[in-house]
């Protein structure tokens, strides 16, 4: 008998051992979100990033202090939004795209809210401007970047167009990002569909595959081992002076370089960019609305919107915001980008993705 | 089953019917841990994904498994774990035998390090193998020859990995058989390949089967390794899940794939039930000290050098470029990348991680991982080892399961399952060294169990004839058998949840992040400070790991010769 009492005390020690780290884990700092009225909780994708001081400084202002929770990449995280809809992980979810949006609309995940200083964004990125479910925060534009010391040895002007890159002069010099598994390739492949349109952008492609193009499936495999600008891709001997990245990349090999270069050694071909814009908007379900609302606001406010651009290498989508000045300095600035609507990409995208793969991987 | 043993009287039988009892005390634990966080999130995600409504969907097993792309991952899948686990069993053992057996300066230190490429995030383990195979790369310069993009290059990829699972779970056994058993059969006149063919080798067996058996598991659901070397042309089905969930949302096709990775990961671990109870037989046991010896002859040498070479080429040599990166800044080699770690950024960006932050909160999840694993693992493995039933038997297998079940799956399962009070854990740090814990225990378990087992039942019973209880006679007579095998184990799962990359991802974390973590964001990110300080952190992975296993090793050096 005494043996079995004693495993069995045992048993229960070591099941309250794990216990007790349960609670430890719900029963700390983290856990007032359960409670409601003080924590508000952010999800967003993994880049997501803010200074401490400007966090800070919201809950100065509101008395809320901002736990963020990341929840994987761009359309990884839309998803787990989507399958865990009525019940979120969290307030309010920040970091849908244009190219993902009608899927967040359709599944119905946001509830409307028309945030304070809405009227300091430009009526083109309001992309749901009748019902507010979703407020623009930020804009980037997914373009072809190149070395400039390849284009300065060959003596070769670098592309600036689709057009230029289906060019002989450019054979075998871009990599791309497969579409189906990173933003910056769909970006791309939906840049081309804007240019040459829904039956246009196959021959393209084709183009392009004749012109040498190699496809990878990361932005870290294309920007860090294959390109031969970027401060990883020279360790990494990469052989590709083109790659699809972003116009916001340039500043950043800058920024984070030691000593900083006078000029970066990346530059933009300004021709082949997509617009990307990125929204925030309150969960259907939230446990704090009001704490949800305030941080709304806040992610527009000036200060959050000056801080962005260093912390996601993103634009503002306020007028009044100021741009840093290493992003004045070594960025570019894209006039005409290709854009598309979000209902037609929610119409085409899998579609597309699915004859750019037979197309280009087979 | 293994040899029955007639019981005789009264006694026997109340020795059974409380040994029973106390088997099922032992399983509570266990089973609640892997009913709540292993079997409920993966079968209502998987349900989600069969149902439509109320009805179920079957046909859909169907449709899907008839797609000629479904079926192209499945064939692939299959054969690179295949020839995956047979080089690295062929590649492996000859290293688990060196490493048992020799004497020669350094092994320690070896075999720690040997283990680091599997606690490593696969980000930064593809960018150190690509320096080996890759354009640039050491074949390259000296043959031209380039294996990226190839299937070449994910199996030595795999061997890279796994290595040192077959060094440790089968030279850990290795060390501990007495080799006198050996030459007393080459006494009576066996010739050397006879009498290892004769003794040792069915002897090793379980060791052998259990650790191909993870290897063949860890390849077949391989997935940062192929995407990085292998290219968008090869996918697993591993990676099929994971573009079905968390890209596409596919759910009926992801839980189709994922069913069908269960039946054919169950199907691995039935037959690998019945090669171990096949071969169980109670061994006799050294201290491994005794059994090591200096090389001699010049067979014996040229066996440590083919060894030592294999393990500098496709270990060292990574493992060495990453150091050197983290070394070579824009003006020569130095430290900046490590200063860039722990200055405050003045170029008025911000740092994603404080570095420092990052090594801390992954010794704070590895150990509290550590400490679930064991405790489960071990009470498991206590369990297991009591003469059992087919009930029993069956847990075993479940227990292997989150080895081969994909961590998006269950991490997808997480979000839908424990979203209400008390379990509402979404939110929780404790979520990440449960998740981690779960790929911990099987560890714990494997390691475990072919020690316990092969520890002779006659002492056991010799104990409760003297009146010892059980839990005493396990003191007694298990435990100092067992200590070794039991820190192994738990150096293997503190080391997997130092790198586990898989579960941790899917899952949304509180702004804590790991080292793996930390590695990935600043590798996602452009400009040499980033790149440089991503390979700074990997090499401090790789040194915390590194010395975790070392110290690990000293205290099993100490007690266990204090033991014997």
């Amino acid at each position: 008998m005494s043996t079995t009492k004693k495993i069995t005390v045992g048993v229960l020690a070591a099941a309250l051992g794990v216990g007790t780290l349960a609670a430890c884990g719900s029963g700390d700092k983290d856990s007032a979100a359960g409670t409601g009225s003080k924590t508000v909780t952010l999800v967003s994708h993994d880049s997501f990033n803010a200074s401490k001081e400007v966090l800070a400084q919201f809950t100065k202002e509101t008395g809320y202090t901002v736990k963020v929770l990341k929840s994987g990449d761009a359309g990884e995280a839309v998803n787990k939004e989507i399958l865990t809809k009525g019940s979120p992980q969290g307030d309010v979810f920040y970091g849908i795209d244009n190219t993902l949006l009608s899927r967040a609309l359709d599944n119905d995940l946001f509830v409307p809210y028309e945030a304070k200083g809405l009227d300091r964004i430009p009526a083109e990125l309001q992309l749901d401007k009748d019902k507010h479910r979703v407020t623009p925060i930020d804009t980037g534009d997914i373009c072809v970047n190149y070395d400039k010391k390849y284009f300065a040895d060959k003596k070769l002007a670098p592309p600036q167009s689709f057009d230029d890159l289906a060019k002989p002069a450019y054979k075998d010099l871009l990599v791309v990002e497969n579409p189906e598994r990173s933003s910056p390739g769909l970006g791309f492949l939906l840049g081309t569909a804007a240019r040459y349109g829904d039956e246009g952008w196959q021959a393209y492609w084709k183009k392009l595959k004749d012109n040498g193009v190699k496809t990878v499936d990361s932005w870290e495999i294309a920007y860090n081992q294959e390109f031969s600008g970027s401060a990883g891709g020279k360790k990494a001997k990469g052989d590709r002076p083109l790659v699809v990245s972003y116009a916001s990349s340039p500043p950043v090999e800058v920024l984070f370089s030691e000593p900083q270069p006078a000029t970066a050694p990346t530059g933009v071909s300004t021709g082949t960019c997509f617009r990307q814009t990125e929204f925030a908007g309150l969960l259907d379900g939230a446990k704090n609305e009001a704490g949800g609302k305030a941080l709304i606001d806040f992610l527009i406010s000036k200060k959050f919107q000056e801080d962005m651009p260093l912390n996601m290498f993103v634009n503002p989508a306020v007028k009044d915001a100021k741009l840093p000045e290493l992003f004045t300095k070594h960025g570019v600035v894209v006039d005409k980008p290709h854009t598309m609507a979000p209902e037609k990409i929610a119409e085409k995208r899998d579609q597309w993705i699915k004859s750019w793969s037979s197309l280009v991987l087979k | 089953m293994v040899l029955a043993r007639p019981e005789v009287g009264t006694r026997a039988r109340g020795t059974t019917a409380r040994g029973s009892a106390a088997r099922l005390g032992l399983m509570v634990l266990p089973v609640a841990f892997f009913a709540v966080f292993f079997a409920w999130p993966v079968l209502s995600i998987v349900g989600r994904g069969l149902k439509s409504g109320e009805d179920w969907r079957l046909g859909r097993l169907g449709e899907t498994l008839s797609r000629p792309e479904i079926l192209d991952v499945l064939w692939f899948t299959a054969w690179q774990a295949l020839a995956s686990t047979a080089l690295t069993l062929l590649i492996a053992l000859p290293g688990a035998y060196v490493f048992a057996r020799f004497d020669f300066p350094g092994r320690t230190l070896l075999r720690a390090v040997v283990t680091v490429p599997f606690v490593l995030p696969t980000v930064v383990v593809g960018t150190a193998f690509l320096a080996l195979v890759g354009r640039g790369g050491l074949l390259d310069e000296l043959w031209g020859l380039r294996l990226d993009t190839t299937a070449w290059a994910i199996l030595l990829a795999h061997v890279f990995f796994n290595y040192a699972v077959v060094v440790r779970t089968v030279g850990g056994l290795w060390a501990q058989l007495d080799p006198r058993q050996e030459e007393a059969a080459r006494v009576l006149g066996a010739s050397r390949f006879e009498a290892w063919r004769q003794v040792t080798l069915p002897a090793l067996g379980p060791a052998v089967a259990a650790a191909a058996l993870m290897v063949f598991l860890f390849t077949f659901t391989s997935f940062g390794v192929v995407q990085i070397l292998g290219g968008p042309a090869y996918s697993t089905l591993e990676a099929e899940i994971y573009r079905q969930t968390a890209d596409l949302l596919d759910l009926p096709t992801a839980a189709v794939l994922t069913m069908v990775q269960f039946v054919a990961v169950g199907a691995i671990l039935a037959l690998h039930a019945w090669t171990v109870r096949r071969r169980e037989t109670a061994l006799k046991l050294v201290d491994p000290a005794r059994t090591a010896h200096r090389p001699h002859g010049a067979g014996q040498w040229a066996l440590l050098a083919a060894v030592l070479g294999t393990v500098a080429l496709l270990i060292l040599l990574p493992l060495g470029v990453l150091v050197e990166r983290s070394f070579d800044t824009s003006g020569g080699y130095g430290l900046g990348f490590y200063r860039a770690l722990q200055g405050v950024d003045d170029s008025g960006g911000t740092f994603l991680v404080p570095p420092l932050e990052a090594i801390g909160n992954s010794l704070q999840y590895a150990l509290v991982a550590t400490v679930i694993a064991v405790v489960v693992g071990g009470l498991a493995a206590a369990a297991l080892t009591r003469r059992a039933g087919r009930l029993v038997r069956g847990f075993d297998a479940l227990l292997m399961l989150p080895l081969g079940v994909s961590a998006v799956t269950v991490g997808f399962g997480f979000l839908i399952t424990l979203d209400e009070p008390p379990l509402d854990l979404r939110a929780s740090w404790i979520l990440v060294p449960l998740a981690q814990a779960l790929v911990g225990v099987p560890f714990v378990v494997r390691t475990m169990l072919p020690v316990l087992r092969a520890v002779d039942e006659r002492l056991r019973e010799a104990a409760a004839v003297l009146g010892a209880s059980p839990l005493r006679a396990w003191r007694e007579v298990d435990l100092p058998l067992v200590r070794r095998a039991l820190l192994i184990a738990s150096g293997f799962a503190f080391a997997v949840s130092l790198g586990e990359f898989g579960a941790t991802v899917f899952i949304a974390r509180p702004d804590r992040p790991t080292l793996p973590v930390a590695v990935a964001r600043l590798l996602g990110r452009p400009g040499e400070l980033n790149y440089g300080q991503a390979m700074a952190l990997s090499t401090i992975l790789m040194v915390v790991c590194a010395v975790a296993l070392l110290l690990l090793e000293r205290i099993r050096t100490d007690r266990t010769s204090g033991e014997f």
